[in-house]
């Protein structure tokens, strides 16, 4: 019954969507093309964070599939969006592999710190490699779909529903994780590691898991935000960036799937009419609606919606 | 599941919130809206980017009332068309330059983008003008990697590149006899810094082919402690420091270095150095070889000769509005703003007296010549896309007197001595000795 | 001057800046358990607030007295614990005592985002310079280099500083309080201690010593928005590597990461940048709490 609804409304969720190909200008659609790609970041944290750690570096993730991408598209000569998000994804993959195992041994603040020192190491290698841009970073050109090579508006209509499928895909795919027994041991994770030891399960399993569809899921939205961009650099594996992304991840909860893409797209409208409306004053916003929903709604805008017993924080 | 419904809920009004802002910002035929970028906060802003926009906004005052200046900018506005100007800050990193220049395109639809102080946004932004077919002014940056790595069609710059800045340097510390057995350099490491350093280099490999060239430091843009460097730059001992440091970086470095007495043991010549000088005021010390990345500022002051109405007509207005001289940012910003206003009255003669398109901006500006303040504007390179200016390199000199500082011992370079002819890189122009360089 | 004793003369100047930079931040955790993300906005208000009191004092004529700049700039790094402490101590954070680590991040995270805005509104976005405490001390000829008294004069800051937190915290009853408060807060409530005040005096002088780091520094750049965005994650590796909740630690980490950061300058230029964070990175993987962290019981 279940799996039937989620794919109903990803089917709904998808037509909803891609409808604003038709309805959003030119801007618009640019604008939530990097929502939802950014959306998908936060979608992996969302993941971690139900097992009750915070990734403050998914930025690791963002950046490296971005900086895949372009130095395929620039190097290696590759255009085609699938081919480009797959090899994103696979390199993602490789090294979430690589530091998953090491990562679900911390919870708690090193958790936080060991995720972000590393994305930091990335920012700091990245800066100083000159002969791929340093931080001046790199352009990239427009993406190829399976030979087809469109311009102006098509192309950001393509991009847009490219964008559109993966997201909708991706949700589908990780509600169905959330709700399989690997999801639930991660939401029992949360509230009590020891005992989830003791009835048998692995822990150390579900938060590599979670690690390592953070690393896939941040590595694809790289690769689209940097497509959608046309330039990457190493800011993407910033602090401040990851901070971002952990925004929106509290700001959506861990309790909805579409909340995040919706918390991701506030961000994202917020950010567009800063710089010309309220340049010092956007943050300051942020701060205090970020303490709001930590104060008055700890499961984040999709705890509106959905409630779960006894949950604290 | 409630959390899909109200989920999709949710994506709809955003749609719908998104759909009900795309009233576009609709320029109308009589005016000509131009979408300005630069510093307006941060590290860069007071001694670059405000008083870019400061001389910006002056000018573009001084246009729309019409007859302030002398001709042929004395008709009101471009072509008779009132200027408009949306201004926006240029902080916060390429990325975010990226989007903020799709909105002035796409939202605020401007006819015309003049923007960018850094050089990094100034590599990341040209191949997406040119994905929007959106008319470019690049203003003020100095990477000369944007038109000699790539080509664009709707992108122009309307200033010299750091080639110019650093072969002039050179040239200058040859034409005193400056004895030089060894020089070392510490530069932002990006692409200004890098490549002013590399072309500084090269310049000297000509000019100075026995000097050892010792440490080449490239600390962080907007590091703004530099301890450690200048110890290391004390160590070596070089006779020559070259920075193309500038902003708060520049102004940081200066204060650091002559704290520890570095001016005293090194000389110091700086690509881009007078812009900190209102700031500084008598803390820069006297007998820096400095450059204005133009005959701007002082040099432009006491430089006379036909564009002398012109100069002082800007010179004084800035002064009177500001109470300070203007720097060399508000110089390229007039450059560029005149250029502009030659290049849509030019496009408007060709096409009967419209609005000009991107298009025909662009066709107009290729190639395109004209007068400033800093002197004759010409785009020469880059098949008619990049500008080459004269220089001018001075020493510093604080007068006493009259408690200002002054420029002494200015020595000024046209156009084509200093800048690499069309068609060939400056890394090779360098490396092969300057070939076709007209230096009197 | 050899390049050994460069190295570690540069590597000794940045390392007091550290130390006292970080401290705050680790006695912050120690005592009350929360990683203060907002610890690089009070070091960031500390520079703008030592910018503005000294400019002022110098404007007011402070030329006949020069030295009361720092007087001026201990008085901005004050003025600012007293006023940023409680508000934020006891207006924010306390509500969210005993909860999750983590969740006390992400609050000291908004508090960051919201104080850079404040910051803005009250000072602006143009830069700010006061140079003269810079130059006031003269210069120091070690070898054939020259170095300004004002660097040294930071590290006898940092060793005082240190000094003065060791002190107090094991050599006085106020000290042994707070230690024990450390230990087992809810033991010390039941034996009568005054936690609250605890907290609020240990938040109140890490928010003191972040914004001295400030101060200090303020005479030696110009000022600007983003100050403090790049100084906290430099306090971060230097509170891991030392671990956090110890003061020693802290000027263990900041001796570490000042070191390795001059000897990078001086002979790998190019691994300045991620050098620290690559430290960081390989304390957390093989000793995460730290190299001198206290020990702490697994609660079930």
């Amino acid at each position: 019954m279940m799996r039937f609804s989620v794919f109903t409304y990803a089917a709904v969720g998808f037509v909803v969507l891609a409808a604003g190909a038709i309805v959003l200008p030119d801007w618009a659609m640019f604008l939530f093309a990097m929502a939802l790609a950014k959306g998908l970041v936060c979608l992996g944290i969302v993941g971690m964070m139900r097992g009750g750690v915070v990734s403050f570096g998914q930025g690791l993730y963002y950046c490296l599939g971005a900086y895949t991408a372009t130095l395929a598209a620039n190097f290696l000569g590759v255009s085609d969006i699938f081919l480009l998000t797959l090899l994103s994804a696979a390199v993602c993959l490789v090294v979430g592999l690589v530091f998953g195992p090491l990562l679900s041994s911390y919870r708690g603040i090193f958790f936080a710190m060991l995720s972000l020192a590393l994305s930091m190491v990335l920012y700091g290698s990245l800066s100083k490699m000159s002969f791929i841009g340093g931080t001046d970073g790199l352009n990239i050109g427009a993406p190829t779909f399976l030979g087809w090579a469109p311009e102006g508006r098509p192309l950001q209509t393509a991009l847009y529903l490219y964008v559109v499928t993966i997201v909708v895909i991706s949700g589908a795919l990780m509600r169905v994780y959330f709700d399989s027994e690997q999801g639930l041991i991660t939401l029992a994770t949360r509230d009590n590691e020891l005992r989830v030891e003791y009835l048998g399960a692995s822990v150390r399993n579900v938060m590599a898991y979670n690690y390592v569809f953070g690393a896939l899921l941040g590595g694809i939205g790289g690769t689209i935000a940097v497509l959608a961009l046309g330039h990457v650099d190493p800011e993407f594996a910033f602090w401040t960036t990851s901070g971002e992304f952990v925004f929106v991840a509290i700001l959506a909860g861990y309790l909805s799937v579409p909340a995040v893409f919706v918390a991701a797209i506030i961000l994202e409208l917020v950010r567009s009419f800063s710089n010309l409306y309220f340049p010092n004053t956007w943050q300051l916003a942020l701060g205090i609606f970020l303490l709001i929903v930590i104060v008055a709604l700890p499961g984040g805008l999709g705890s509106l919606v959905s409630r779960r017993k006894g949950q604290d924080t | 599941m409630m959390t899909r419904k109200t989920g999709i809920a949710g994506a709809l009004s955003a749609l719908a919130l998104t759909a009900s802002l795309a009233t576009p910002a609709a320029a109308e035929d009589d005016t000509f809206k131009i979408g300005v970028i630069t510093f307006l906060s941060g590290q860069a802003a007071e001694s670059f980017g405000v008083p870019a926009w400061n001389g910006g906004k002056l000018l573009v005052d001084m246009l729309n009332e019409g007859g302030k200046l002398p001709a042929p900018y004395d008709t009101v506005g471009f072509g008779g068309m009132k200027i408009e100007v949306v201004v926006v800050d240029e902080a916060g990193g390429a990325t975010k330059q990226v989007q903020e220049f799709r909105n002035l395109v796409q939202r605020e639809e401007v006819d015309a983008v003049v923007g960018y102080v850094s050089s990094g946004d100034c590599l990341a932004i040209p191949p997406v003008a040119d994905e929007l077919k959106a008319f470019t002014i690049l203003y003020d940056c100095g990477t000369p990697r944007v038109f000699e790595d790539n080509s664009f069609e709707y992108v122009f710059r309307t200033a010299a590149h750091a080639t110019m800045d650093n072969v002039s340097l050179a040239r200058y510390l040859k034409s005193r006899d400056f004895d030089v057995p060894s020089f070392a350099g510490l530069n932002q490491d990006y692409a200004w810094g890098q490549d002013s350093w590399a072309d500084f280099k090269g310049a000297m490999s000509q000019l100075y082919p026995d000097a050892e060239e010792k440490t080449a430091l490239f600390p962080k843009f907007g590091a703004g402690q530099y301890g450690t460097e200048i110890s290391a730059l004390l160590r070596e001992k070089p006779a020559l420091v070259h920075s193309s440091n500038w902003g708060g970086d520049l102004q940081g470095f200066l204060i650091q270095a002559t704290a520890r007495g570095l001016h005293k043991r090194s000389q110091l010549v700086l690509a881009a150095g007078d812009h900190v000088i209102p700031q500084l005021q008598d803390k820069m010390p006297d007998g820096i070889f400095l450059g204005a990345r133009g005959v701007n500022g002082l040099a432009a002051n006491a430089r006379g000769g036909e564009l002398k109405e012109l100069t002082d007509t800007m010179w004084t207005a800035y002064e009177a509005e500001y109470d300070t001289f203007p720097v060399q940012a508000p110089f390229r910003m007039w450059q560029a703003i005149f250029g502009l206003k030659t290049a849509v009255e030019k496009a408007m003669a060709d096409n009967g007296g419209t609005k000009p398109t991107d298009e025909q901006l662009a066709a107009a500006m290729s190639g395109l010549a004209w007068d400033a303040p800093s002197g004759r504007i010409e785009m020469a390179l880059a098949g008619g896309h990049q500008a080459i200016q004269p220089n001018a390199i001075g020493t510093t000199k604080w007068n006493t007197e009259t408690g200002k500082m002054e420029l002494v011992d200015v020595e000024y370079y046209n156009a084509r001595c200093v800048n690499p002819p069309e068609g060939m890189k400056s890394a090779e122009w360098l490396a092969q000795g300057f070939p076709g360089a007209q230096c009197d | 001057m050899d390049l050994v004793a460069t190295i570690l003369v540069d590597g000794l100047i940045y390392a007091g800046w550290l130390f006292i930079v970080s401290v705050g931040l680790t006695l912050v955790f120690g005592v009350l358990n929360i990683l203060n993300i907002a610890h690089g906005s009070l070091y960031a208000i500390g520079a703008y607030a030592s910018a503005s009191l000294v400019g002022a004092y110098f404007a007011a004529g402070g030329d006949a007295f020069p030295y009361g700049s720092y007087i001026a700039m201990i008085l901005a790094a004050v003025l600012v614990a007293v006023v940023l402490g409680p508000l934020l101590e006891r207006g924010l954070l306390r509500y969210f005592y005993g909860r999750n680590e983590v969740l006390n991040v992400l609050v000291t995270y908004a508090v960051f985002l919201i104080l850079e805005d404040v910051m803005k509104l009250i000072w602006g976005v143009n830069p700010y310079f006061v140079y003269e405490p810079y130059t006031l001390l003269g210069t120091v000829e070690m070898g054939s280099l020259f170095y300004v008294g004002y660097d040294f004069a930071v590290i006898a800051a940092a060793i005082i500083v240190g000094l003065a937190v060791w002190l107090t915290l094991n050599r006085t009853q106020i000290g042994k309080v707070v230690l024990a408060v450390i230990h087992d807060a809810e033991i010390s409530q039941t034996m009568g201690v005054n936690v609250k005040r605890i907290y609020l005096g240990a938040f109140m002088a890490g928010a003191f010593l972040a914004a001295l780091g400030g101060a200090l520094t303020a005479p030696m750049i110009s000022v600007t928005p983003g100050l403090g965005v790049n100084v906290i994650i430099v306090a971060f590796a230097v509170v891991i590597i030392g671990g956090l909740g110890s003061v020693p630690g802290a000027a263990i980490g900041a001796l570490m990461v000042g070191i390795s950061r001059a000897a990078s300058v001086h002979l790998l230029p190019e691994a300045e940048l991620f050098i620290i964070y690559f430290v960081m990175a390989i304390v957390l993987v093989f000793r995460p709490e730290g190299l001198f962290a206290k020990t702490q019981a697994r609660k079930i």
